[in-house]
């Protein structure tokens, strides 16, 4: 007998290695089934848990005891046993239970999509756009923080924060001393650093791309562009400290981010260094490989095209395109 | 060719005959036609000095509009250009200075804002798209000009005039 146990989800069967919590079992399978992760984050280290957007329907609990577990549990920190069923998105308990979580998470969250710089790859804009109500229920004030400058690259809006404890864990697993966390609790959480201390590791940077709303976003980038005008493409190089392996959003001729890639669950491949990611914005800086691939569903997908050069989309007439240049330059002449 | 169908009508050639020969009789009564229509409501009107009223869905010249303290509602989300089927649409967005804040609704605006008026259809998706209500079509007809360059009409034409207190 083989050491791996079965576990069904949604009706597909997959076996898993021990110790899989239910999250990564899904992942396995891929496709609709996979339930959503706000604060789990596979790259780090006792993430998990926060949010609970990523619950689940266990309708029976192993081959040995098949009894269902009493409440939802939260997927990424439950593991699997053997003959586990898990119901997902075929159980309508589960649907209306996230999009309660939803509104929970969004109570505090402002409505500043139009001015936010993560708009168009945020998860919570995804979550919400799925699960959300059209409107909020909630009447009350939403707690209101000012900007805090984490160094001179990194720029923190504790309004937006869902409080997913990612960017600590981060900062835990990057550093050996602790640089910054969350002071007070419940209601009153925010992540903050030391007396407002920069965070000067070589890696911080990455806390802009494990956030997954827009409260820790690039300085260098603040404005810039929407990310939806910005055409992906992968690029490497040979970097001392760090993979060098990233994505280059251009403008035009420039480049205006540099962020790690990013896989089907926003997760970052290999984390990246603040030099590649700040300090090198020129083309001649990077190998480019190929335009990064963007899903169809994401709003960045408009106008991006898989190849390097676009196809062309007239024929090219050279005679044609003289004339119009000698027609340009009469009326520019003005 | 004999014809298929009896549907053809077959025209004699007759020669014309006295009255007809004369011509007065159709002259008077074309003549009557035309200055008939001397007294009846003209189907015209004499643009540009009187100009017909729109209908209330007409969309023609976009405004950006000011929020209530006439400050600019337009925060450079981008969602019109995004929407915009023309791609007649493209902006730069700057962040609002301290100093600013009565001047701009949010903490981020639209430095430069351009439509070009050539690339527009008309279409009113910008409208639907924004999130902000700060772009309306409710202008009149966008004016003629003759060089390309003038139809990229900027902040200077699209931003509506602020309220003035009288």
């Amino acid at each position: 007998m083989s050491d791996k146990v079965k576990v069904t989800i949604d009706g597909i069967t997959v076996e898993v290695e021990p110790g899989t919590s239910i999250l990564n079992a899904a992942r396995q399978i891929g496709g609709d089934i996979v339930p959503p992760a706000m604060c789990y984050y596979s790259k780090l280290e006792g993430s998990g848990g926060k949010c609970r957007t990523c619950i689940v329907k266990v309708s029976k609990g192993s081959e040995k005891d098949p009894r269902p577990m009493p409440k939802l549990v939260a997927s990424c920190r439950t593991t699997v046993m053997d003959g586990m069923e898990v119901q997902n998105i075929t159980s309508p308990e589960v649907l209306e239970a996230r999009s309660g979580v939803v509104e929970i998470l969004l109570i505090n969250h402002p409505l500043d999509c139009p001015v936010c710089d993560q708009a168009g790859e945020c998860d919570l804009q995804n979550l919400t756009y799925e699960h959300g109500l059209q409107k909020t229920r909630y009447e009350f004030e939403r707690r209101t923080f000012d900007r805090i400058d984490i160094g001179d690259k990194i720029q923190l809006h504790m309004n937006r924060c869902i409080l997913c404890y990612r960017c600590v864990f981060l900062a835990d697993q990057i550093t050996e001393q602790r640089v910054h966390g969350v002071l007070n609790r419940g209601d009153h959480s925010e992540i903050s650093t030391y007396i407002q201390q920069a965070v000067d590791n070589d890696f911080s940077g990455n806390v802009i791309d494990v956030c997954p709303v827009g409260a820790l976003t690039d300085k260098t980038f603040r404005f810039r562009n929407r990310v939806w005008f910005t055409k992906p493409i992968d690029a490497h190089r040979d970097c001392p400290t760090c993979s060098g392996k990233v994505t280059l959003w251009y403008k035009g001729e420039n480049v205006l981010r540099v962020t790690a890639r990013k896989d089907v669950y926003g997760e970052v491949e290999a984390f990246i260094c603040n030099t590649c990611r700040f300090e090198k914005k020129q083309t001649s800086d990077w190998v480019l490989e190929q335009p990064t691939h963007i899903s169809d569903a994401s709003v960045i997908a408009s106008n991006h095209y898989e190849t390097m050069q676009p196809l062309p989309v007239i024929q090219v007439n050279l005679k044609l395109q003289q004339a119009n240049k000698i027609e340009l330059e009469k009326t520019s002449k003005f | 060719m004999e014809p298929l169908t009896n549907k053809k009508k077959v025209l004699a050639q007759k020669p014309l005959t006295f009255a007809e020969r004369m011509y007065l009789p159709a002259i008077t009564k074309g003549l009557s036609i035309t200055i008939s229509h001397f007294f009846k409501k003209e189907a015209t009107i004499r643009y540009p000095e009187v100009e017909r009223e729109f209908s209330t869905n007409w969309r023609g010249m976009h405004s950006l509009k000011r929020d209530e303290e006439g400050r600019e509602r337009c925060t450079a989300c981008g969602l019109c250009a995004l929407s915009c089927p023309a791609e007649a649409i493209t902006m730069i967005a700057a962040e609002r200075k301290p100093e600013e804040k009565h001047l701009y609704r949010e903490e981020k605006y639209a430095a430069m804002y351009e439509i070009n008026m050539l690339r527009c259809i008309f279409c009113g998706l910008c409208e639907e798209a924004c999130p902000k209500e700060a772009i309306y079509l409710d202008g009149p007809i966008v004016p003629s000009d003759y060089l390309r360059k003038d139809f990229i009409y900027g902040k200077d034409k699209l931003v509506e005039a602020p309220l003035t207190l009288k």
